[in-house]
């Protein structure tokens, strides 16, 4: 028997009361129900460009068929979507058609929002209609032929959006559908962790099974032991969720922003939800060794205590090594605390962790503040290839081989 | 109410466990010979020892050290190490603007406790993280080396 | 304000002016303790530098600020060698803010800087300590009743050469201060130094190795709150509105304050500072921490979309005007137009920030009609006056003191961080020490401004130099920082220094400036200030000439210096201690530099390894120096070795950048600095001279960079035009 999402809803509902009771008296219901459900949907992090005002969009997605700008979400009647009537908004949604009858572009995660309920949806509408309108035309697209024809976009539709809302499995938990719609629906978290062919269709057969996309690695996520999360605690996993932090590695570069911007804002319940819905994915492997814990224990981490000295001397020619000492050592240790068996580690191909040797992170959402100062500014592309592979050598499964000239290609690629 | 051993001295304070030490040690405690340079790890500026070992007081959470041992460039004298790297540096006459020194004496203290004599890779790869604006460097290599020596024939008499 | 009024007029103005003098020594300057000047004890202070009170304490008062380059010791020394006192005897007194007594006599204010500190004292400062021995010897001749000539002095005491009599200084202060002010004492002949020309342990090294050392940045007060501060992201944007409430709950967050955009005008000294917010906490971290909670909105204002194309487009825009001459000699058109072989270069060199280890900071307690603040300055009056301006005090009623400083460079000759520290304590009525972060000191600096330059040069068929023609294209320091000294026309004569004095001998010259200024990014001065953009460009091109000429480097600038024989000697020690003539293996080479800047001549060879991807590996350095005179020869050798890695440094990596409005970089991460281990060996040798001393803090730097970018030509056969280095690796990689 399917249910409705009606109870998913009311789930919501709870949540939102809950969460901002304090303020109760001076939004509607729905709004806040709305702004539980825009910042679980993540919509603000496309849609605000660096610098710029929230959800007045405009910011550039570099993809493999050219520069797609987000556009502005707010209630501006000229520039935004102040004249869109709720169908309007709802097409949008569930069918990717914009407000003029235009195909949009699946870098819009509509195939993942066709999930949700149309109360849900216009929930996030009232959200958004609440806001202060900003005017701000976002550049047109630059997408190279055939890209840029738009009716295109039907025949990729008709491959690739579902266009079905969800629908309750009565044979699982409350909570297991719970997170399925967040997983699935709202924190389109497919959008980047699973592969997409030639045509930027998701790949069915690969769901969660890891994907790279503009630089970045979105890792594994299915429950395999060996490369994806199938060793960490459910503990760790809501942890990791609800603040970008684990014993497994830091959240950075998108994933950090999903948490700054979105999973930090999930009710306990939710993230429950998702960690439970996520344990019963179809395993899949894929070519990045999963972290191996050490010990790390609570102590401070020193700068001192150097390698054995015959390594020293026999390392010291490399530039890798004497960066590592310089930038890396004051926080890391020599013994590679943060480091040591991460995935980012363990990738051979090492892609989240010249990101972020390149542009650093930033997670508000961890315990204080988890941060750290990119190198890309500073250093050149060689140093950067022999730091990298010297500690995905020292700390990870296996060393990289990066030139000179993949880094250089790498700072072009992610934001 | 952290407890903390500071150069001997035991130390309670009352803020939160994710201050960074060297905050704990300029701020509340006063102990001012500890640095602020960078606040990220790049300088060695703020380095001070917890249990013998060099950290960034920058980035070392008070949490971390409650009940170990904490040596700062006021404390470090007091060693075998401290004073001869002290006595080195003013033989050498290395600081200029001086402000990195502490920094520079808590590394090489905590490289020579580790390591008697370092090679000079070893000097490279224990004072790498600690920046000197003034570019001390050729003096703070010599008196690293001076103070190793004086060591050496202290011992021999 | 009068600020010719030079200490040279001071002391020459004899026992009229020695009344005077005195009145300042006792009225204006700070007693060295409360005892003293309670106690009624007898105070002899025949000038602004010397104290000597009954009880034998003995003060000299250090008018310059100590950066690291050795003032307390080097000045004490020069007061001290004339004074006959040990540095032992001597405690050191930082001078009080005071435009007329302390002007600097080469640059007429209160500053340290432009490496003026010994060249202006050395006569000033062994007359102040000649003068007041002189007075001593008398006061004490007077009470033995004997001739002056009788008696000796040694460690702070007259001697009787007769009688071995001795009396202490402080026995004699109430009856030398009755004496005349010698008008020309006499000083000492170098065989008679005691001091001058050795290496005692500096005054302020003890305290700098047991964390003893009181910076800026250290002072504590009771009741002090701890403060930090963002100023407008963008260049001239504008705080929108400000949500406080996160910052508010920080346990330990006090205040949160808005200070608002500002001008000010200190004697024509002018300083803006853009809409900032800061946070005042129990502790730094509490304010660092309230700082980052803040969620101010800025309006991004007009310079929003600035990027480093819009300034390089504009300054070479101006390029193609005709500049202001500041040297013109011959014909140059003329003569290029008869030139066999006519060379053309383009030169860029980048905004810098000064990025001084001790980031900018500030105590300042403005309480009721008094304001108190203590900094590392290297301006005192001008921090007197504008924090006077901002509480809306008189001058008077304020008291500056003045610390160590952990580095400067040139930074702490702006007075950002004392106003915005004086507005704050106003605002809150408490005592507060502003600390920077090193991303706000990075971001909201004063820049050394970015440079264009353009070159044009003409050789006959025998590869001799026919004509040189520099333009130079950038900011103007002066117009801002000491409007006074430009000239009439509008020449900004550190614009163009060390481009109108090379030691050079050119046949047709001429030397143009182009005043372009950036759009709102404030320029200030730099360490080696117009001498380090200028001696690059030049030093690059001579060597570019020289390599066309098919001519050594060496030879080829020994060609030019016939008619300057220090300059030859230095370029002929370096070369002789580089091991010029050496063959160095393939993707190696020297380079030289000469520098003749404050009055110091300087030669320094570079050699450089390249690697096969273009990294450069410093393998060496060599300088050969001729500063004249030399106070303290240690210090000397310090700030040559230490002044020449700091513009190796820079040269290699720094640059400071804008986009959207913004400054990129933001702490060591990104504006790296060079490290013990990229660190060569750096010997210096010393030209022995009595000539009169020329500057040593910034020449090193000076002639650095040149040294490097013609090193890397000779490994490689490119020529580096734009600075950093880092920036032309793709033109030094191994071509196959």
């Amino acid at each position: 028997m399917k249910r409705t999402l009606s109870l998913m809803a009311a789930f919501a509902l709870f949540v939102g009361l809950v969460l901002s009771a304090a303020a109760a008296d001076v939004r509607s219901d729905l709004v806040q129900r709305g702004e539980y459900l825009t910042r679980a949907a993540d919509c603000v992090s496309c849609h605000t460009a660096p610098d710029g005002k929230q959800f007045a969009g405009a910011r550039a997605f570099k993809l493999p068929f050219g520069t797609l700008y987000s556009p502005n979400i707010t209630p501006d009647a000229n520039t935004g979507i102040g004249q869109w009537s709720d169908d309007d908004f709802v097409r949008a949604m569930h069918e990717g058609i914009g407000k003029d009858g235009q195909r949009l572009y699946p870098a819009f995660p509509y195939p993942s929002y066709t999930l949700l309920s149309r109360d849900d949806v216009l929930a996030i509408k009232a959200y958004l209609f609440s806001l202060e309108p900003v005017a701000n035309a976002p550049p047109h697209n630059h997408l190279t032929f055939p890209f840029n024809m738009r009716w295109l976009m039907v025949l990729w539709d008709w491959l690739y959006n579902p266009g079905q809302r969800f629908e309750v499995d009565a044979s699982r938990s409350h909570e297991w559908n719970r997170g399925a719609y967040l997983v699935e629906g709202l924190g389109h978290c497919g959008e980047c962790h699973t592969p997409r062919n030639l045509l930027y269709g998701l790949d069915p057969h690969k769901r969660f099974a890891g994907a790279v996309m503009a630089g970045w690695h979105a890792y594994n996520i299915t429950p395999d032991r060996t490369t994806g999360i199938g060793g960490w605690s459910e503990v760790d996993l809501a942890r990791y969720l609800s603040t970008g932090d684990s014993p497994h590695g830091a959240a950075a570069g998108p994933m950090a922003e999903a948490v700054d911007n979105s999973l930090r804002y999930l009710s306990r319940d939710d993230v429950g939800a998702m960690v439970t819905y996520l344990r019963t994915i179809p395993p899949q492997t894929s070519n990045v060794p999963a972290a191996h814990l050490e010990g790390a224990g609570n102590a401070p981490i020193s700068a001192s205590r150097l390698p054995p000295a015959d390594e020293l001397n026999r390392l010291h020619a490399s530039a890798g090594v004497r960066i590592f000492a310089a930038a890396c050592t004051g926080c890391h240790g020599w013994d590679g605390r943060g480091l040591a068996g991460t995935r980012d580690l363990n990738d051979p191909e090492a892609t989240n962790l010249v990101q972020v040797v390149l542009k650093g992170f930033h997670l508000s959402a961890a315990r204080g503040r988890l941060n750290m100062p990119g190198f890309g500014a500073g250093y050149a592309d060689r140093e950067l290839a022999d730091l990298v592979n010297y500690v995905t050598g020292r700390f990870g499964a296996k060393a990289a081989t990066l030139q000179a000239d993949d880094l250089a290609k790498r700072r072009s690629e992610g934001d | 109410m952290a407890r903390l051993q500071i150069n001997g001295a035991t130390h309670e304070v009352d803020v939160p466990d994710d201050m960074p030490l060297l905050w704990v040690l300029r701020d509340v405690i006063g102990l001012t010979g500890t640095k602020f340079g960078c606040g990220i790890a790049q300088c060695g500026a703020c380095t001070a020892h917890v249990d013998g070992k060099a950290v960034r007081t920058c980035v070392t959470r008070l949490g971390t050290v409650a009940d170990r041992v904490v040596m700062t460039i006021e404390g470090i004298g007091a060693t075998p190490h401290g004073r001869a790297l002290q006595n080195a540096w003013l033989m050498i006459q290395v600081p200029q603007c001086g402000y990195c020194q502490p920094g520079q004496i808590m590394s090489a203290a905590a490289l020579l406790s580790e390591i008697e004599s370092p090679s000079d890779a070893q000097i490279d790869a224990a004072m790498a993280g600690n920046i000197c604006r003034c570019c001390t460097y050729v003096r703070i290599r010599k008196a690293i080396k001076l103070a190793v020596s004086s060591q050496a024939t202290a011992k021999r008499t | 304000m009068n600020a010719r009024v030079s200490r040279r007029h001071i002391l020459r103005t004899g026992a009229a002016g020695a009344t005077l003098v005195l009145g300042f020594g006792l009225y204006q300057m700070r007693p060295a303790s409360a005892e003293a000047s309670s106690a009624g004890l007898a105070l002899f202070a025949p000038n602004a530098f010397i104290r000597i009170d009954s009880e034998d304490r003995i003060s000299l008062v250090i008018d310059k600020c100590e950066v690291g380059q050795g003032v307390y010791t080097s000045l004490s020394m020069l007061l001290a060698e004339e004074l006959d006192v040990g540095l032992d005897q001597v405690a050191i007194e930082p001078a009080p803010p005071d435009e007329q007594l302390y002007a600097d006599p080469i640059l007429h204010l209160q500053a340290t800087g432009n490496s003026t500190s010994v060249r202006s004292s050395w006569m000033e400062l062994r007359r102040a300590g000649a003068a007041a021995r002189q007075m001593l010897i008398a006061a004490a001749a007077a009470e033995w009743r004997v001739d002056p000539s009788r008696c000796r002095t040694e460690r702070a005491s007259v001697l009787d050469n007769g009688t071995q009599r001795r009396l202490g200084y402080g026995s004699l202060a109430a009856t030398a201060a009755q004496q005349p002010v010698p008008q020309n004492p006499r000083l000492k002949q170098p065989e008679q130094f005691k001091l001058i020309g050795k290496s005692p342990l500096r005054v302020d090294l003890p305290g700098k190795v047991d964390g003893t050392a009181q910076y800026g940045i250290d002072v504590r007060l009771p009741g002090m709150l701890f403060a930090t501060v963002a100023s407008s992201p963008t260049f001239g944007g504008k705080l929108d509105s400000l949500d406080d409430s996160p910052t508010r709950s920080i346990k330990g967050v006090h205040h949160v304050v808005t200070i608002r955009a500002q001008e000010f005008d200190v004697g024509g000294y002018k300083l803006h500072l853009d809409d900032a917010v800061a946070v005042v906490a129990e502790n730094t971290w509490a304010a660092q921490q309230g700082l980052a909670a803040l969620e101010p909105a800025w309006d991004r204002g007009p310079n929003q979309h600035l990027g480093m194309d819009d300034i390089v487009h504009a300054l070479e825009a101006a390029s193609e005007r005709g500049g202001l001459v500041a040297r013109h000699e011959g014909d140059v058109d003329k003569a290029l137009s008869t030139a066999a072989t006519r060379l053309e270069a383009r030169n860029y060199m980048p905004f810098l920030a000064h990025a001084a280890m001790e980031p900018l900071s500030c105590v300042a307690d403005v309480r009721g009609d008094n304001c108190e603040i203590w900094t590392a300055t290297q301006v005192q009056a001008r921090a007197q006056e504008i924090a006077a301006q901002l509480a809306g005090l008189p001058p008077e009623k304020v008291t500056v003191h003045n610390l160590f400083s952990g580095g400067a460079f040139g930074r702490r000759l702006e007075l950002d961080g004392v106003a915005l520290a004086v507005a704050i304590s106003k605002q809150v009525g408490a005592p507060v020490k502003l600390v920077f972060t090193r991303e706000q000191d990075i971001r909201h600096d004063l820049y050394r401004p970015f440079y264009h330059d353009r070159l044009r040069a003409g050789l006959d068929a025998n590869g001799k130099l026919l004509a040189w023609h520099h333009r130079i294209v950038g900011s103007s320091i002066f117009a801002r920082w000491a409007p006074q000294a430009m000239r009439s026309d509008g020449l900004d004569p550190d614009a163009v220094d060390g481009a109108i004095q090379m030691p050079y001998a050119f046949p047709n010259l001429l030397v143009e400036y182009v005043r372009e200024e950036p759009p709102a990014i404030p320029t200030a001065f730099w360490r080696g200030v117009g001498d380090t953009h200028n001696a690059w460009v030049i030093e690059s091109f001579v060597d570019e000439i020289a390599a066309v000429a098919k001519q050594d480097p060496i030879q080829f600038r020994r060609g030019l210096l016939s008619h300057a024989p220090r300059a030859l000697a230095v370029i002929n020690l370096a070369a002789e201690k580089s091991r010029w003539d050496k063959i160095l293996p393939p993707r190696s080479g020297r380079g030289i530099a000469l520098a003749y800047v404050f009055d110091t001549y300087l030669a320094t060879v570079v050699e450089v390894t390249l690697s096969d991807a273009g990294l450069v590996t410093l393998q060496r350095v060599v300088c050969a120096v001729d500063c004249g005179s030399i106070v303290h020869p240690d210090t000397a050798i310090a700030q040559i070795e230490g002044g020449t890695l700091f513009g190796l440094s820079a040269a290699l990596w720094n640059e400071v950048t804008l986009r959207n409005g913004r400054v990129e970089q933001s702490n060591f991460n990104d504006y790296r600095t060079i490290r013990i281990d990229e660190t060569p060996e750096v010997e210096v040798h010393l030209v022995p001279s009595r000539e009169t001393p020329g500057g040593l803090g910034e020449t090193g730097t000076v002639a650095a960079a040149p040294a490097l970018t013609n090193a890397i030509f000779a490994a490689s056969g490119y020529r580096v035009r734009q600075l950093p280095i880092i920036k032309s690796i793709e033109g030094l990689k191994r071509r196959a």
